[in-house]
């Protein structure tokens, strides 16, 4: 009974938004976020406090708890009281392992705030750093929790100077994070500051927490909390200063209400005119304004269905409502409204703006996806960037043939669910092939096949390489089958300068052609060419600086079509390109639309763009993986060893007190099963994280074999094709 | 020697000349993807001809015809075509790549869709204007549209072809074509296919079952013309011979066609 008097209280203070909070706890893997999230669930009614810490509560999948690291977002909405007055909180729990950043991405446009979790002993990893920039860029506020303080005092055995010495360190290294990645208007305002209680350290496990304000309020020193751990009594320091406390406190006093947020994160994450009627409202988290939602996370139900996860920006989100999906321009009715509470959805009538909420069985939407009242105008968030590419595959088939049908469904609603995970058929084996972001992320498919009553037997994790060129070629002419139409193309190397700015977002296939022509010229376009962009797929450009072709508009679908297919697989090895810029010189094309349809045109653009590639000096790009290590002195040649034993290239090398801090960079295609190795060289005293990198030129002398293997894998004939196999005789 | 033969427009369409050229070839292929021929049934025709016929779909003529050439470079090939080879359009490519490599080539003709609907509805020849391919509405083109604007100004007839899909076993209705003619008509607004203009179904032309029927749009398009093949006509200015002919011939109302 007590989830519906909190569920009362819930739908109270979601109309009053300086009560209310929208925030996400982020950090590296394992720093405890999870435990943290489940102690504040816990104190707010949900499930028993004294359980917490052990039930993992926002891990909902079994596979979550073995690992004991989070996989999915999950939202719940918090209560707290603060000085007398109720506040709500609408929490999102993002995944910490590098493998599902995007997750940690498309979560983090829902949210005001985040609560960094890092852990006492092992301080700022790579991962802390990436999760810390991308709430910035998103301009969600940072506070900081020092998670893990007990290991200080039971295995570092630090005194209550050394432990303020190493969290003046830390604080130190976190502002100096802010500082380099914060927009420069809040690089100085953001800073976290121990007397002001925007950092808080204690134990997620031990369910106690403290700041320097809350010090002074209860009398608590650093030797007394030492003195709590040496006479094993620190459930009293919960009893005296409990977490939820603490921490619900800091992120009322110091991240943004939703009014406060969307008024200074709008100009930054929307795109769309703030001067409208709908900009305003949003700015201002008006409900009486029209809708406005923007979608961060699906989850497919067996029961419930499709389950859309998101904030509501502007108005007042309705049973009943009609609104238009923008990307997708359809429209759609909104069937059933419900808050979060933990792993449970409650209906509710309405949900007004400045909250969390999910729609109940939308099945047009996707991820990033921006729903707006049906009639009003107003354009989608600017597509949500993602840091890392899918850089690893496993080929799945059913154990039991007759399953395959289950088995495409399955693996259709797994990447529905996570545009990270990409599937294809392989046409020539007829294997499923499943592309993530790293080993974890494959393994949790896995798990979830298994779950869903699927036997799959799985290949070794294959590297994700990428085909490019280095040389020009062309312009080469290609011809339909039926010889009635002709395409003259030619292929570069796409400007390193462009890639960047695809991949951050500034130029896109959806931009508004002169705004992106504008940004192209400054990067040295020829205003021709800019303008005329036909697709952008990936890190790759297709544009058309022909003049005045005939029936070209007509047959676009076609050449994006032949685009997209050779970008997917390039025609070295079938591996997808990256840095190709394609530009269409010159075409003649039939004038009946028959002897122009697909068949004719796919292939007289896809093949000389085939050949040309192979003129230009193809080469073969493979991921490197960031990799850091800390270790005790004494096992750091092992650790060398082993990273240099992988192709690694150890980047630098830092001590501090007696442990070192190796940075270095490790290929994808070396980094299976790094894990056992580098336990077993350290005597498990390693501690070390991973993270996307680049992409690098393969080394010359790898690339025949890797060529030749892959190929093999796919059932293609060893030898890469020659330009000529492609070219008009 | 490579010998393009017109099947004409059914089962027994092909002239006695192009029979003789079959039977005395050493080898004999046919493609019938670039049009359909009711009641064409190649084992009639073997049967006819007295010699076995490789049938080629569309890969092999445009993709890989080395198989034919190779044939045609050391003896004579017979390459059946339903119509009249040249009017297919691809066709042309093929005897291209012939002379290329110094084959000889020769056409004999067939009737062709494009001389029998204009003589069944009465129409002069000459007085058509570009024709144009109706498509279907996943390859969308306004280019019948265009034509047919061009053409009516000029008081000249238009001819509309309609799609085909053999390889998908789809071919386009004068019913869908007039749907689709008159979804260009709500976007382009150029009067060139109202409910009230007068236009010409003819189906499957030359065959016994042909079918020619004349009337304003609203009333053909809800009228049922049997199997495919069709071709839909928009004449231009009307000579009073023609205007007759399709009182006669096509059941034109007095009130349509004057």
């Amino acid at each position: 009974m007590r989830r519906y008097k909190h569920l009362a209280d819930v739908e109270k203070i979601m109309w009053i938004p300086t009560q209310i909070r929208n925030i996400g706890i982020v950090a590296h893997v394992d720093h405890g976020k999870t435990t943290l999230t489940d102690s504040l669930v816990a104190a707010s009614g949900i499930i028993s406090y004294d359980l917490a810490g052990e039930q993992l509560f926002t891990d909902y999948l079994e596979i979550e708890q073995q690992r004991g690291i989070t996989v999915q977002t999950a939202a719940v909405s918090l209560a707290h009281t603060l000085e007398g007055k109720e506040y709500l909180i609408n929490l999102l729990d993002t995944p910490g392992h590098v493998d599902f950043s995007g997750d940690v991405t498309r979560a983090l446009r829902a949210i005001d705030g985040v609560v960094v979790v890092v852990d006492a002993v092992e301080g700022v990893m790579p991962q802390t750093e990436t999760v810390l920039r991308q709430a910035l860029h998103e301009r969600a506020r940072p506070v900081l929790f020092i998670n893990k303080v007990d290991r200080l005092i039971d295995e570092l055995k630090l005194t209550p100077e050394g432990m303020q010495a190493r969290f003046i360190r830390l604080i130190t290294k976190f502002n100096q994070l802010i500082k380099r990645y914060a927009r420069p208007e809040d690089a100085d305002k953001w800073q976290v500051k121990v007397e002001e209680g925007s950092v808080a350290f204690g134990s997620a496990k031990e369910k106690w927490a403290l700041s320097v304000p809350q010090m002074k309020k209860k009398n608590i020193s650093f030797k007394d909390i030492i003195t709590a751990y040496q006479s094993g009594t620190q459930a009293e320091l919960a009893k005296k200063s409990p977490l939820f406390e603490v921490v619900l406190d800091m992120v009322i006093r110091h991240l943004p209400n939703p009014k406060q947020a969307q008024a200074s994160r709008m100009p930054v994450i929307w795109k769309g005119d703030l001067e409208s009627e709908l900009g305003k409202s949003m700015v201002a988290a008006d409900p009486k304004g029209k809708v406005c939602m923007v979608i961060t996370d699906i989850i497919v139900d067996e029961q419930a269905g499709v389950i859309s996860t998101g904030r509501i920006f502007s108005g007042v989100l309705e049973k009943g409502k009609t609104v238009r999906l923008v990307s997708a321009n359809q429209e759609a009715r909104v069937q059933q409204v419900s808050v979060y509470m933990g792993p449970d959805r409650v209906p509710v009538e309405k949900i007004p703006a400045g909250n969390i909420a999910a729609i109940i069985g939308m099945k047009e939407a996707y991820v990033g996806e921006t729903l707006i009242e049906a009639g009003v105008e107003g354009r989608g968030f600017e597509e949500l960037r993602y840091i890392s590419e899918p850089v690893v595959t496993v080929a799945v088939e059913p154990k039991n043939f007759q399953e395959l049908p289950k088995l495409v469904n399955a693996l259709k609603r797994i990447s529905r669910e996570d545009p990270n995970i990409k599937i294809k058929i392989n046409e020539e084996t007829g294997e499923y092939l499943v592309s993530g972001m790293g080993e974890v992320h494959l393994e949790i498919v896995e798990y979830k096949l298994k779950e869903a009553g699927l036997e799959v037997k799985t290949s070794e994790p294959i590297v994700v390489y990428r085909e490019a060129l280095t040389g020009k070629a062309g312009p080469i002419e290609g011809k339909s089958p039926n010889k009635h139409n002709r395409f003259m193309v030619a292929v570069e190397p796409l400007e390193p300068d462009v890639i960047k700015a695809i991949e951050e977002g500034k130029v896109t296939d959806k931009q508004e052609r002169k705004e992106r022509a504008n940004v192209l010229r400054e990067l040295g376009w020829e205003t021709h060419a800019a303008r005329n962009i036909v697709s952008i797929i990936g890190p790759n450009i297709m544009t058309d600086v022909s003049k005045g072709v005939q029936y070209m508009r007509e047959v676009q679908d076609y050449v994006i079509e032949a685009f997209k297919e050779v970008v997917e697989e390039g025609p070295t090895m079938r591996e997808p390109m990256r840095g190709l810029k394609v530009l269409i010189v010159d075409a003649t094309l039939h004038e009946d639309s028959v002897h122009r349809g697909p068949a004719q045109i796919i292939p007289a653009v896809r093949r000389p763009i085939q050949a040309g590639i192979l003129l230009a000096n193809p080469t073969v790009l493979e991921p490197l993986l960031k990799l850091e290590v800390r270790v005790p002195q004494e096992f750091m040649g092992g650790a060398t060893k082993v990273i240099q034993g992988r192709r690694g290239r150890i980047l630098s090398m830092e001590s501090e007190e007696d442990i070192a801090i190796i940075k270095a960079s490790l290929p994808v295609a070396n980094s299976f099963g790094l894990a056992a190795e580098l336990r077993s060289e350290t005597e498990g005293r390693a501690i070390w994280g991973t993270e996307f990198e680049k992409f690098e030129q393969l080394p010359r002398e790898l690339q025949e074999q890797v060529i030749r293997n892959t190929r093999k894998r796919k059932g293609l004939k060893l030898e890469p094709p020659k330009p000529d196999e492609f070219m008009e005789k | 020697m490579l010998v393009f033969i017109g099947l004409g427009l059914h089962g027994e369409g092909i002239s006695l000349g192009g029979l003789r050229e079959a039977q005395g070839a050493d080898a004999i292929y046919a493609e019938f993807y670039t049009s359909l021929i009711p009641g064409v049934d190649a084992k009639r025709l073997e049967q006819k001809i007295g010699k076995p016929i490789k049938i080629v779909g569309r890969e092999v003529v445009e993709g890989n015809p080395e198989e034919i050439l190779e044939a045609a470079r050391k003896g004579k090939v017979a390459f059946l075509v339903p119509g009249d080879p040249m009017v297919a359009t691809t066709h042309i490519d093929l005897r291209l790549r012939a002379a290329k490599a110094g084959i000889a080539t020769k056409i004999i003709h067939g009737a062709s869709i494009a001389s029998a609907a204009a003589g069944l509805a009465g129409l002069q020849s000459y007085k058509f204007g570009p024709s144009a391919t109706v498509p279907f509405p996943d390859n969308p083109s306004a280019r019948p549209y265009e034509i047919l604007v061009e053409n009516r100004g000029r008081g000249l007839h238009t001819s509309l072809l309609l799609d085909i899909r053999t390889e998908e076993g789809r071919a386009m209705t004068a019913n869908e074509a007039i749907e689709i003619m008159a979804g260009l008509e709500k976007k382009l607004q150029k009067n060139a296919f109202t409910p009230d203009t007068l236009a010409v179904v003819v189906a499957r032309a030359g065959s016994e079952d042909a079918m020619v029927r004349a009337d304003c749009i609203e009333k053909l398009a809800n009228l049922d013309f049997g199997s495919p093949p069709h071709v839909l006509i928009v004449p231009g200015k009307l000579h009073f011979v023609e205007a007759e002919a399709l009182r006669v011939f096509a059941g034109a109302p007095r009130d349509v066609v004057g």
